[in-house]
């Protein structure tokens, strides 16, 4: 019987969209069963547009900078676009996966994707936000699968 | 060394070797072999990983300036 994979996305930020999508394409290469449970700020990694998927140097100090910068600075209009646009760079560089690429290789490998239906009322979300392979569910719903599950991860 | 299918996946970074792989193994038949090469050096680890798991073989792995060539039979059904 396949291993399964349980994966939690609660975050929305360019740089932790890599976590899920990357664990749970590479576990269904490796012929896992995989859910991942899109929640909170994560919900935003279903959306059609990933075109705003953006990361902050602010409050985070491991994040490494071309020039030292204090937080004063990083709070400044124009330094999160400018963060996320040497990001992005640095991405296709270094011969990175796109997240659209990975989220496309997910839905291609059957990987489960669940938008938590809480959050989507809460957001007041509309269904036409997201892509259309995805289901809607609750913390049930998780657990149905995560219970099953041979790994569960929260990210 | 005979193969049925190549797949260049150098240049590319985790975990795009072992996608590409696998979508490489999913076009031919069992008992076929994939060549499939890389610049990741965290693909050599990787693919072992990938071969013990999964049940394919790796029957052979070149390494030549920086680019990693597996040779990788498809298992059985």
């Amino acid at each position: 019987m396949a291993k399964k994979l349980a994966l939690i996305a609660s975050k929305g930020s360019l740089d932790w969209a890599y976590p899920p999508f990357i664990l749970a394409s590479t576990a269904a290469a490796l012929d896992y069963e995989v859910q991942i449970f899109f929640t909170f700020y994560g919900l935003t990694l279903l959306k059609k547009d990933l075109g705003d998927l953006k990361v902050s140097p602010l409050g985070n100090p491991a994040m490494p900078m071309p020039i030292p910068m204090p937080n004063f600075v990083q709070m400044l209009p124009g330094i999160e676009s400018v963060a996320t646009m040497i990001m992005k760079q640095k991405i296709a560089d270094k011969g990175v996966a796109s997240i659209e690429e990975l989220r496309n290789a997910c839905i291609e490998a059957g990987v489960k994707l669940i938008a938590c239906q809480m959050t989507v009322d809460l957001f007041d979300f509309k269904k036409s936000d997201f892509i259309t392979d995805i289901e809607f569910g609750g913390a049930a719903t998780f657990f149905e699968f995560a219970g099953e599950s041979n790994v569960n991860l929260f990210i | 060394m005979q193969f049925d299918k190549e797949l260049d996946a150098k240049n590319l970074n985790c975990p795009l070797p072992i996608l590409r792989c696998k979508k490489g193994l999913s076009e031919i038949a069992s008992g076929q072999t994939l060549k499939i090469m890389a610049t990741d050096p965290g693909s050599v680890k990787d693919f072992e990983a990938f071969c013990k798991q999964t049940g394919h073989v790796m029957t052979r792995r070149d390494e030549d300036d920086g680019v990693y060539t597996f040779y990788i039979k498809k298992r059985a059904e």
